[in-house]
């Protein structure tokens, strides 16, 4: 069996006696979409943070592609190819959409800190960043400040950020939050449409959008992972449905 | 038409943001020939030497840029690499051997190097964050270095500062600069060279990642950069520029004390990069300029400059957030819709009156000044050409009226300036 590209054990995170997240163990293949769900306050967040070292693990491991994160830095973690979008989100806003999109893409293209190249010289890095624009619906929007856009753009412009580095590992953090329904139905196509061929992890509340995209689930409940599986398994659990998906199943109708 | 032009023209910092640093190439053709061709209409020393300072400001103010505009870092003990970069060319200038070999316009780089060198080291502990941390570093380097003057009198010459002789330099293809204008265009090279360079850093992916640290640095790091090393970069290329600066003062006053290290140098260059707006290239600049002008020729016609120079540098921060720079840039969307002629009658009316209205209250100032202040017995003040008695009720209410009419009439017609102001940044209608 191949490495996993992500690979979760024993995580454990406590802010002073709270413990958020009680010891989760999960492992999630390459090339897999998986969608981690669970009501409000369940820690999905936190588990972001965690695997992103935004905060640092009281205990346990995260491992991607079989390589263990402990200790380095979010940067260092991008730069091994994990990236991630924001629940609130995280944009430059008083830089233009295309800046913003290029921005993501310079340290991928190996310019790290170099103050001998011009950017704007850089032709291949502007149709790069321009495809990404493209893909994402906004090329209209280039050279608008990033702050000025509409919600739904600028949830589509924190995805482009978030896929511009060629990151395999895409780790999005309720990217339907708070949008209308053909709203969510344009970031649905489009996550589909940037994720081809790489291992998608979203925490999302939409149901729709989470049977309609995850190959697997998981349940977050109080810190634990109550369930992992296929859409129709993970439905089908009298655990979950107790806990969680029932309640939501049933508002749903 | 352009979807550029749809930003909200009541809101300048948005719309400063939206243009960006993008800026053409001819009123930098323009400045530079200005520039060459300045010493030639003002011949006298004092004009060259107010030239001059203002030059070595102009480095300063950019290089000040760099962090406050571009890095987003507040420093408030700028002045030391400035400082520290002229104290090691003046004892560059007092080691005769070596500085007879060596022609004087390459001395500033030594300046930039050392000015870098102390960067180097501060920075490696000061980046670590931005915002309030990095301000009370920088605020207490500063001070440091600035208390070391004294105690270190071998490097900094104590109260007295240390001095040196420009023209024992090598002949630079037979200049010996004793001339102010020699010296005049040895600065001008370094500035439009500094410039050019600074401009250059702020295109380079390091110089645009600063701005993304400075908007999200936690975006900017899951984007594979660490926000301390981009800080620490820009903070590095910024000493390195305030230390040319420094370099340029050392050869045109031959002299540094500790004035030029201490916390007030650094607040004026603050100001500065504020008065000119911190959004622009080119802000810092026109705040050099402006400043300049205020400092030395407002100074030789009343003690209260300072007075004055701060009334300018509060309104400018309370009215025009975007300083110098972006009120000029305000004007950009009118001009594009080609309808910046609507603003010329309403501008007339309404700034013509409110400068004499701001003349009558500085009149009425300058004699309280007086009144309080001037020698007893000494009841005559000449003030805009005329002489008066300020012991007397008279003038006292043609000053009073003058304010009052002035301004008065400007608050009335500056509701037309408004609707003139939406007119002429909208879209359509008569052009």
């Amino acid at each position: 069996m191949s490495t996993p590209a992500l690979e979760l054990s024993g995580l454990k995170k406590s802010f002073g006696k709270a413990e958020i997240i009680r010891g989760i163990d999960l492992s999630i293949g390459k090339a897999e979409r998986h969608a981690i769900i669970g009501p409000n306050g369940a820690g999905k967040s936190t588990l972001f943070n965690l695997i992103t070292a935004r905060f640092a693990p009281t205990a346990g491991t995260v491992k991607l592609h079989g390589e263990n994160l402990a200790g380095l830095e979010p940067f260092q973690i991008n730069r091994k190819g994990l990236s991630r979008s924001f629940q609130i989100t995280n944009i430059f806003p008083k830089m233009s959409v295309f800046e913003n999109i290029r921005c993501a893409l310079l340290w991928s293209n190996g310019y790290k800190y170099s103050f001998w190249n011009i950017v704007n010289r850089q032709r291949q890095l502007s149709e790069q960043a321009d495809a990404i624009l493209d893909q994402i619906n906004l090329l209209g929007r280039r050279d608008l400040p990033a702050g000025t856009l509409s919600y739904a753009e600028q949830r589509a412009l924190e995805i482009g950020i978030t896929i511009a580095g060629g990151a395999d590992v895409i780790m999005l953090d309720e990217p339907t939050a708070g949008m209308s329904h053909s709203e969510t139905d344009y970031i649905t196509d489009l996550i589909m449409k940037v994720t081809e061929g790489k291992t998608l992890i979203m925490v999302e509340h939409d149901m729709g959008v989470v049977f309609g995209l995850a190959d697997r689930i998981s349940v977050l409940v109080y810190g634990e992972i109550i369930a992992t599986g296929k859409p129709e398994d993970v439905r089908g659990d009298a655990k979950v449905q107790e806990a969680y998906l029932g309640a939501a199943l049933e508002e749903e109708h | 038409m352009n979807e550029q032009l749809k930003t909200d023209p009541t809101k300048p910092a948005q719309r400063m943001r939206a243009g960006g640093m993008t800026i053409t190439l001819l009123p930098w053709i323009i400045a530079i020939i200005a520039m060459l061709l300045l010493p030639k209409i003002f011949t006298n020393n004092s004009a060259l030497t107010i030239m001059n300072q203002m030059s070595i400001t102009i480095i300063f103010a950019l290089a000040y840029n760099m962090l406050l505009g571009q890095g987003g870092m507040l420093s408030f003990g700028h002045a030391v690499y400035a400082g520290v970069g002229g104290f090691f060319c003046m004892h560059i200038m007092n080691m005769s051997d070596f500085f007879a070999a060596m022609p004087l316009p390459i001395l500033p780089l030594f300046g930039g190097l050392f000015g870098m060198g102390l960067a180097l080291i501060v920075g490696a502990f000061s980046t670590r964050s931005a915002g309030t941390v990095f301000a009370m570093i920088s605020l207490g380097v500063g001070e440091l270095i600035a208390a070391s003057s004294v105690i270190v009198v071998a490097f900094f010459g104590g109260e007295e500062g240390i001095s040196g002789d420009r023209t024992y330099a090598q002949p630079f293809f037979g200049v010996e600069f004793l001339q102010q204008e020699e010296v005049y265009y040895l600065t001008a090279a370094w500035v439009i060279i500094s410039a050019a360079l600074m401009y250059a850093w702020s295109r380079t992916p390091v110089g645009r990642m600063a701005n993304a640290v400075r908007d999200n640095p936690e975006r900017a790091e899951f984007l594979g950069y660490s926000a301390r090393w981009v800080r620490y970069y820009s903070f590095v290329a910024s000493g390195f520029f305030a230390g040319v600066s420094g370099g340029l003062f050392a050869i045109n006053y031959e002299i540094l004390t500790e004035e030029n290290l201490n916390a007030y140098s650094s607040g004026i260059i603050l100001l500065v990069t504020f008065l000119g707006g911190v959004g622009f290239f080119f802000g810092p600049i026109i705040g050099a300029i402006v400043f300049t002008l205020v400092q030395t020729v407002l100074s030789l016609q009343t003690e209260l400059w300072a007075f004055y120079a701060g009334s300018l540098f509060v309104a400018t921060v309370m009215f025009f957030p975007g300083g110098l720079a972006g009120l000029i840039m305000m004007h950009v969307p009118a001009i594009k819709l080609g309808k910046w002629r609507l603003l010329i009658v309403p501008y007339f009316k309404t700034l013509l009156p409110a400068a004499i209205g701001i003349l009558g209250l500085c009149a009425l100032i300058e004699m309280i000044f007086h009144y309080r202040h001037g020698a007893t017995g000494d009841n005559e003040m000449t003030l805009f050409w005329t002489t008066f008695d300020s012991h007397t009720i008279m003038p006292w209410i043609i000053a009073g009226a003058i304010a009052a009419i002035g301004i008065g009439i400007a608050k009335m017609t500056a509701p037309d300036l408004k609707d003139a102001w939406n007119e002429a940044n909208t879209m359509g209608g008569q052009s």
